[in-house]
C-alpha cells in the first residue's frame, strides 16, 4: 500500500483509567473499506470514535497516533478537530431512530452540516440541502425537508444521516454499524448506496460491524478485534478463507449468515402440535377504521420441530405468536395447541394453559425483573401455578438452571451481574421450569453476539432433543432461521407470502419476496472456501 | 384540532365550576360568619345581628344563595365585603396588580436562577464545581420561605444596611420579597433542567451534530436547548401554585400591601365574599395556564403536532 489516507498507530484508549483498546494499527487507503470486526465490548466503536476526536467524557487516548494525510490529530484540541469533522472526516451513527434532532426539520439538520463549515442561508443552501436529499434517494426532496423525523421510516432516517455525511465530500466516513437497527432488505439498500455514493466521490470508509457477513460483501480489508486488540488482520478474502487466529476461526463458524452448517438434521416429527388457521388480528387504527395487523394467516407445528415465522418490522409475526401464546384473543380464525382452542378459554381455563405455551422474549435485559435474584426469576411460574414445597421448588429451580448451563452460584445474583447470554439463559429456564410443550421465542437470539447466539441456538437444540419440545421460532434474521427451523412461514404486512421446508424455500423460492429476502441476507459474497472451515 | 380545543376548553370550565362550587360550599360551612365578627364586638343584639345578615341576604336558603353568587360571578360581580363595606372588585383592583408585579418577577427571577445553576451544573468548569452547584437546589428546596424572608431582611436590611425596609423606593421594595419567593421555585425548575441537558447531552444526534463539526456553544444552541426547556414547559401549572402560595406569605413577612395580605385578613374575619372570589380568580388562572400549556406544548414539538403518525 503506497497512499495513506488515515493510519492507526499503537492506539490505546483508557476508559476511567481501565484500557478498552490496546495497540491497535492499521491502515485504511483513499477510497478502500476497511472493516472492523468484533463482538460487543471488543473495542471496535471506541476505536472509530477516537478516529473522529468524539470518545466519551470518561475516555482518554493513552498512547498512540492518529495520522490523517500524515499529520497526527489525536491530541489536537476540539476547535482543530470540529473544523475536520464533518468536512473531512464524518459519521454515519448506528441507531438512525436516535441520531436526528426530534425537534428539527430533516431539511434543517442537513443544512447544518453545510452552514457549520460556512455556507450562507439562502436559496442556494437550499438548493444544495434537496440535491442531497435526492442523490440519497429521499424523493420528492422539498416534501422531505419539511418533515421531521418521526414522520420517515428507519431506513430514510439512515438516508437522511448518510446525505449529512456525504454532504461535504469527505476524506473519510466513519459508519457505525450503519445498518443494524434495520430490517434486512433495507440493510442492503442501504449498504448499495453508501457502497454507490462512496464510489462516486473515491470516499473511503472505516465500517465499524458485528457481522462478518457484512463485512465479507462491503469491505476490501478485514481488522478483527476482541477485548481491546487486533486478532486478525489481512484482505477480505484471506481472512474468510484462511484465518490465522483461532479467534477468528470461532467467529467464522458461529456467523450464521457465513456457514452452512445446520444445526440439526431435518426432524420428521409426531403429532401436531400448534394448528393456526385463517387467523386475522385488528387493531383500533387511528381513523376510526380498523387496522389489520394479521390478515388469513395459517400453519401447522408438529411436535418436537421447530416452525419459523420470518418478515421484516410490520410482518405481523409477533402479533400471530402472541395469538399462539394466548396473549391476544383474535378477530377471527383458530389456534389450536394440541386439542385446545385458545381462542375460546377464558378466565381461569386461559391462565391454565399458559402452562403450556411459555414465551422467551428478544431483550435478554428489559425482560428479567432487576429486583429478584435469579433463583426468584426462575421460581415464580412454580409460584403462579404449583403448590409445591419450597424444598422441592429450589431443587427444582437448582435442576432447571444446570440444565440451561448456568453455573449454580448464580442462582443468588441479579439479572445486572449477569452477560447478555446468561440473561438469555435464565429467561430460558423460567419458560420451561412449568414443563411447557410449545415456546414461543420471539426474536429470542437476536440481540447476542454470534459467538453468544451460537451456543443459546445449540442448547436450544439440545433442550428440544431432550425434552421434545415444540418451537415457534419468530425471527427477521433469515440466516438463524435457515440454521434452527424444520418449516417456515414467511409473512409480509399480514399475510404469508411463502411457506414449507426450510430447505425448499431457502433453495427454490417461489415468491419474489422470500427471493428478495434471501439475496439480502449478507455475506453472499464471502469464498466459497468457507464450508471448508472446521 | 377544533374537536381536541373544544374538548380541553370544556374541561378547564368544568375544573372552575367544580372549584366554584366546592369552595362555596366549603366556606358556608365554617361556623360563625363575618357579620358576628365584625358588628359583635360592637354591642349589637341578636335581633339586631339578624336584621344586617337579612340586609346582606345571608338568611335565604343555600341552594338560593348558590344560584345567586354563581349568576353574580358570571358577570363579574364578585359581591361586597363584609369587613370592608366595599365591592370586592374594588378590594381586587387596589391588591391584584402588586401581587402580579411580584409574582412575574419571582418567576422571571427564579427562570434565569435556574437557568444559571443548569448551565453551571452540566457545562461548568471542573468536575467539582458541576458536583457543587448540583446540591444547590436540593439545599433550596429545603428552605421554608418565611424563614429565608425573615433571614434576608436580617442580612441586607439590618446587618448590612444595603436595602432599606423602612421608606424604600418603590423598586428597593420588592428586591428581597422576589428574591424570598424566587429561590425555593427556582429549585425544581433547576433540577429538572440538569437532568434534562444531561439526557439530551447523551443523546446519539448531539454526537452527530458534534461529528458534523458543530461547537459546543453550536449544539447548546441547536440541539440541547429545546429539547432540554420543552418538558419544563409542564411544570409551569405546578410552579404557579407554589409562586401564589409563596406571594401571600412573602407579602405577609414583608409587610407588602396585596392578595396576599388581602387573604390573611379575609381568613381571619371570615371574609366569605373575598375569600370565594380569591379562590375562584386563583384557580381561573391556574386553569388558564395549564390550559395554554397543553395548546403550546403541539406547537413547539412537532411530534405532537401532526398527531402520532409515523412513517
Amino acid at each position: 500500500m503506497t497512499a495513506r489516507l488515515l493510519e492507526v498507530a499503537d492506539l490505546s484508549i483508557l476508559y476511567d483509567g481501565r484500557p478498552v483498546v490496546q495497540d491497535v494499527s492499521f491502515a485504511i487507503a483513499p477510497g478502500e473499506v476497511l472493516a472492523l470486526v468484533g463482538e460487543s465490548g471488543s473495542g471496535k466503536t471506541t476505536t472509530a470514535m477516537a478516529v473522529l476526536g468524539l470518545l466519551p467524557p470518561n475516555g482518554r487516548i493513552a498512547r498512540g497516533a492518529v495520522r490523517l494525510d500524515g499529520t497526527d490529530i489525536a491530541r489536537w484540541p476540539e476547535r482543530r478537530l470540529a473544523a475536520l469533522r464533518g468536512a473531512r472526516l464524518s459519521l454515519i451513527p448506528q441507531d438512525p431512530v436516535t441520531s436526528l434532532n426530534p425537534v428539527r426539520s430533516v431539511g434543517a439538520q442537513v443544512a447544518e452540516v453545510l452552514r457549520i463549515h460556512g455556507e450562507r442561508d439562502g436559496p442556494g443552501l437550499r438548493a444544495r440541502v434537496l440535491e442531497l436529499l435526492e442523490r440519497v434517494g429521499l424523493e420528492p426532496a422539498a416534501l422531505r425537508a419539511g418533515q421531521y423525523p418521526h414522520e420517515l421510516s428507519g431506513g430514510m432516517r439512515q438516508r437522511v444521516l448518510i446525505a449529512i455525511a456525504v454532504a461535504l465530500r469527505p476524506a473519510l466516513i466513519v459508519a457505525d454499524e450503519p445498518t443494524s437497527a434495520l430490517d434486512v432488505t433495507v440493510q442492503r439498500r442501504i449498504l448499495d448506496l453508501l457502497d454507490e455514493l462512496r464510489r462516486q466521490d473515491g470516499t473511503a470508509v472505516l465500517l465499524v460491524t458485528h457481522d462478518l457477513g457484512v463485512a465479507a460483501d462491503r469491505a476490501d480489508r478485514i481488522v478483527v478485534l476482541r477485548d481491546g486488540r487486533i486478532q486478525e488482520a489481512g484482505p477480505v478474502r484471506q481472512v474468510l478463507a484462511a484465518p490465522r487466529s483461532a479467534y477468528a476461526r470461532q467467529l467464522l463458524r458461529d456467523a450464521p449468515s457465513l456457514t452452512t452448517h445446520r444445526h440439526r438434521p431435518a426432524a420428521s416429527g409426531g403429532d401436531l402440535a400448534v394448528q393456526v388457521r385463517g387467523l386475522v388480528q385488528d387493531f383500533p387504527g387511528r381513523d376510526g377504521a380498523p387496522f389489520r395487523a394479521v390478515d388469513g394467516v395459517g400453519f401447522a407445528v408438529r411436535q418436537g420441530t421447530t416452525h419459523a415465522l420470518v418478515g421484516e418490522s410490520g410482518s405481523g409475526k409477533t402479533t400471530t405468536a402472541r395469538c399462539v401464546a394466548g396473549f391476544l384473543r383474535p378477530t377471527a380464525g383458530e389456534v389450536l395447541v394440541g386439542d385446545t382452542d385458545v381462542t375460546a378459554l377464558r378466565g381461569e381455563a386461559l391462565r391454565h394453559f399458559r402452562r403450556q405455551v411459555q414465551l422467551v422474549y428478544q431483550n435478554p435485559y428489559a425482560s428479567l425483573d432487576p429486583r429478584q435474584t435469579v433463583a426468584r426469576i426462575v421460581e415464580e411460574p412454580l409460584l403462579n401455578f404449583e403448590p409445591v414445597a419450597k424444598a422441592e421448588r429450589l431443587r427444582r429451580v437448582a435442576a432447571m438452571t444446570e440444565r440451561v448451563g448456568l453455573p449454580g452460584e448464580l442462582l443468588a445474583r441479579h439479572p445486572r451481574a449477569l452477560s447478555g447470554g446468561q440473561r438469555q439463559r435464565v429467561a430460558i429456564a423460567r419458560a420451561l421450569i412449568l414443563q411447557p410443550r410449545v415456546l414461543v421465542l420471539d426474536e429470542a437470539v437476536s440481540a447476542l453476539d454470534v459467538t453468544v447466539q451460537a451456543q443459546i441456538l445449540a442448547l436450544l437444540e439440545e433442550l428440544q432433543r431432550g425434552l421434545g419440545l415444540t418451537y415457534l421460532f419468530v425471527s427477521h434474521d433469515l440466516a438463524v432461521v435457515r440454521l434452527i427451523a424444520d418449516t417456515v412461514t414467511v409473512m409480509l404486512a399480514g399475510r404469508v407470502e411463502e411457506a414449507g421446508p426450510v430447505e425448499q424455500v431457502f433453495q427454490a423460492p417461489r415468491s419474489d419476496y422470500a427471493r428478495e429476502l434471501i439475496e439480502a441476507i449478507p455475506g453472499r459474497a464471502a469464498p466459497q472456501t468457507l464450508e471448508s472451515v472446521p | 384540532m377544533g374537536r381536541y380545543l373544544a374538548q380541553r376548553v370544556g374541561q378547564a370550565l368544568l375544573v372552575l365550576a367544580a372549584t366554584f362550587t366546592l369552595a362555596f360550599l366549603l366556606l358556608q360551612a365554617l361556623p360563625g360568619d363575618a357579620v358576628l365578627i365584625k358588628f359583635l364586638e360592637l354591642g349589637l343584639t341578636p335581633e339586631q345581628l339578624a336584621d344586617i345578615r337579612i340586609a346582606y341576604g345571608a338568611d335565604a336558603p343555600l341552594w338560593q344563595q348558590y344560584l345567586h353568587a354563581m349568576g353574580a360571578f358570571l358577570t363579574g360581580n364578585f359581591g361586597y365585603s363584609i369587613r370592608a363595606g366595599v365591592p370586592v372588585t374594588q378590594l381586587l383592583a387596589e391588591n391584584l396588580p402588586s401581587t402580579l408585579l411580584l409574582s412575574a418577577l419571582a418567576f422571571a427571577a427564579a427562570s434565569l436562577l435556574a437557568l444559571v445553576l443548569a448551565l453551571l451544573a452540566t457545562l461548568g468548569g471542573q468536575g467539582w464545581v458541576r458536583a457543587l452547584v448540583r446540591s444547590v437546589p436540593s439545599l433550596f428546596i429545603a428552605i421554608p420561605v418565611f424563614w429565608l424572608g425573615i433571614m434576608l431582611i436580617q442580612v441586607f436590611s439590618f446587618q448590612l444596611g444595603w436595602i432599606s425596609i423602612i421608606s424604600p423606593e418603590p423598586w428597593e421594595e420588592l428586591i428581597l420579597p422576589v428574591a424570598t419567593i424566587a429561590v425555593p421555585i427556582s429549585a425544581p425548575l433547576a433540577q429538572v433542567l440538569i437532568r434534562n441537558i444531561d439526557a439530551v447531552l447523551a443523546e446519539p444526534f448531539v454526537t452527530v451534530a458534534r461529528a458534523k463539526g458543530a461547537s459546543h456553544a453550536w449544539v447548546l444552541r441547536w440541539h440541547v436547548a429545546r429539547n432540554a426547556l420543552l418538558p419544563v414547559l409542564t411544570m409551569a401549572g405546578v410552579l404557579f401554585g407554589e409562586l401564589l402560595g409563596g406571594a401571600v406569605v412573602t407579602e405577609a413577612v414583608f409587610g407588602l400591601n396585596g392578595l396576599g395580605g388581602l387573604t390573611q385578613q379575609a381568613v381571619a374575619n371570615q371574609d366569605v365574599a373575598v375569600l370565594q372570589a380569591i379562590v375562584v380568580i386563583s384557580a381561573a388562572a391556574f386553569v388558564a395556564i395549564n390550559l395554554l400549556v397543553d395548546l403550546l406544548y403541539p406547537v413547539l414539538d412537532p411530534r405532537l403536532a401532526r398527531g402520532r403518525r409515523t412513517a
